[in-house]
């Protein structure tokens, strides 16, 4: 009761600037179907224009950092898959990178193919799931959203077949990767790489050049290069404002530095670009998925001295980051020589560039606001945390 | 158009592309790294005699969401090498808790806990019903062999060669035992030869 009446006065007057009408505010969410999981906008409305959007969020806060620093440093790497469970298997990269900075380990050569390998898969169901659920938010109910999860069925089936689970493959260990492949696991995954162009092709046909889907992505929800700098925002949204920066290429983590591909650059920042940018992605994962299936060698997948049971790392800080699907996704850690992390700090990477959702949505109609939503590619286990 | 009528006739013609199972009565075959709840192995006949679990609690230590709790015994009972050693009193796992990780499989140092792939596990019961004991957990090793056999073969050769190990270790032991009380007989009959001689 006291802390309703104690919350700041709202900073805008529900007057419109026209006399002939006043503002609405309405709250979108947070099990509206079409915001990406439990998130709640509250929109200011001057007729279908948006005045004012404040996101809210924290629904499915499950305190994942304090979880952290209470549990092993091995424990924590399942509670990673929760982070954003459309990609558990960057996440754990993300994570055991920190960590073996922290401690020190040497990843082993094929352990670094496997990895390279598992994300880049990753990455290509995740953006094929993105873009089905974009075209889903503008109407095109189902068809395209179902032929993109026929795609990533195939590439949970491999998830599966290796790691045993698969949405929450809690895979990666501090030092190399928890089992090798399995027998014939690698020409499975070149079928399902040979044959996913033509799936990028399919959706292409189906939908490049579509009226509505022109109409309804270009010019909405455009962010200009400078916002999206200053806010920090990362990963596709960076890109598809036009800057070059793409930590494979920034920070060559792991043996990035060895594959040929290119980044792709939008133009206009709208919500067109960031889904072209997308496709465009798909296109070069599969160019180093490609060129990684062919060159992994034989050897041992984990560092002989990463140890299991009983790992303390010695005292200090270490700051590992990946370019995950949807951003850059980094892990702080302290170690303070105990058992458990004296500190542990996600960096999410949709979290940050939800930041910049209302600088995008104003002056924009509300059913846009969806698809602005939806091309941010949010999920909101990652964001609440 | 062209393409979603390609799809709709494909997915009537095409083999792969068929891939509905009619569940209860057909299933589709798990692959071997399938991985649902853990269950404890045993050896032999008799499952609490054979458990391999030792009761060291590493695993509900290092268990993330906690949902492993372990009783120690007060007496203990010979392992599969014969060593005597400390059982489970009591061993309870809260399924409606784990998360399906497999750290437990990992950090266990004694090949106790394995995973299991039994995924109806529905109860009416939501408390009591998936809080399982020792007795439910407890499963032969043939049925690790059934469902993760390149897993077991290794485990097996594991446990064969350090059970091997223990076995030359207590042979060689029990022989120089047997050889020093030997000597001390020998040394002791030698020290008594003089004594009557003289």
């Amino acid at each position: 009761m006291s802390a309703i009446a104690e919350m700041p006065p709202k900073n805008y007057e529900l007057i419109a600037k026209d006399d002939d009408g006043e503002l609405l505010e309405v709250s979108m969410g947070p099990h509206h179907p079409s915001t990406h999981g439990v998130f709640r906008m509250d929109v200011v409305l001057d007729g279908e224009r948006i005045v004012k959007l404040k996101p809210v969020f924290g629904y499915l806060h499950r305190n994942h950092e304090k979880i952290g620093e209470g549990t092993t440093y091995l424990a924590s790497m399942p509670y990673t898959d929760r982070l954003d469970y459309f990609c558990s298997l960057t996440n754990n990269w993300a994570y055991a990178l920190s960590v073996e900075k922290l401690a020190g380990l040497q990843v082993p050569e094929r352990a670094e193919y496997i990895r390279v390998i598992t994300a880049e898969l990753t990455r290509l169901q995740n953006h094929a799931c993105l873009m089905g659920f974009l075209v889903q938010d503008m109407g095109a109910s189902g068809t395209p959203l179902m032929y993109a999860f026929r795609e990533r069925e195939k590439i949970l089936d491999l998830f599966e077949s290796l790691t045993g689970a698969r949405m929450m493959c809690n895979y990666m260990r501090f030092g190399g990767c928890r089992v090798d492949l399995p027998a014939g696991w690698l020409a499975t995954a070149q079928k399902v790489v040979d044959e996913f162009p033509k799936f990028i092709d399919e959706f292409e046909n189906l939908l490049a050049g579509n009226e509505i889907l022109m109409a309804r992505t270009q010019n909405i929800g455009v962010m200009h290069r400078e916002l999206a700098i200053n806010t920090g925002i990362t990963g596709p949204m960076l890109r598809a404002a036009g800057v070059n920066y793409d930590l494979r290429k920034v920070d060559h983590y792991g043996i990035y530095d060895r594959f040929q591909f290119r980044v792709p650059l939008g133009d206009h920042g709208d919500t067109y670009d960031r889904y072209m940018i997308r496709v465009l992605e798909m296109r070069e994962s599969v160019k180093i998925l490609e060129q990684a299936l062919k060159g992994i060698p034989a050897g041992p997948i984990i560092d002989p001295k990463a140890k299991l049971r009983g790992f303390r790392p010695k005292a200090g800080e270490a700051y590992g980051r990946i370019e995950a699907p949807k951003g850059e996704l980094g892990f702080y850690l302290i170690s303070d020589g105990s058992p458990n992390p004296y500190r542990y700090r996600v960096r999410p990477p949709s979290f940050i560039n939800l930041t910049i959702l209302e600088d995008m949505c104003l002056g924009q109609l509300i059913a846009d606001v969806v698809i602005i939503l939806g091309s941010v590619d949010i999920v909101l286990g990652e964001v609440d945390r | 158009m062209a393409e979603t009528a390609r799809n709709f006739l494909g997915s009537y013609v095409s083999d792969e592309r068929l891939t509905t199972v009619q569940y209860p009565e057909e299933r589709d075959k798990l692959p071997e790294a399938t991985r649902q709840f853990p269950f404890l192995v045993f050896d032999g006949n008799d499952p609490m005699a054979g458990l391999r679990c030792v009761a060291c609690q590493i695993c509900e230590k290092e268990c993330p969401p906690k949902c492993i709790y372990i009783e120690k015994s007060k007496d203990k009972k010979p392992d599969y090498v014969g060593k005597p050693q400390i059982y489970p009193a009591r061993f309870d796992i809260d399924l409606s808790v784990c998360m399906s990780c497999q750290i437990c499989v990992e950090v266990c140092p004694f090949e106790a806990i394995k995973m299991d792939t039994e995924y109806e596990l529905s109860t009416s019961d939501r408390f009591g019903g998936l809080l399982v004991d020792k007795h439910q957990l407890a499963k032969p090793n043939s049925h690790f062999h059934e469902i993760h056999p390149t897993d077991a073969n290794e485990v097996d050769e594991r446990l064969a060669v350090e059970k091997a190990k223990f076995e030359a270790k207590a042979k060689a032991d029990a022989e120089a035992k047997a050889k020093a009380a030997a000597e001390a007989k020998a040394k002791a009959a030698s020290s008594q030869t003089p004594a009557t001689s003289a």
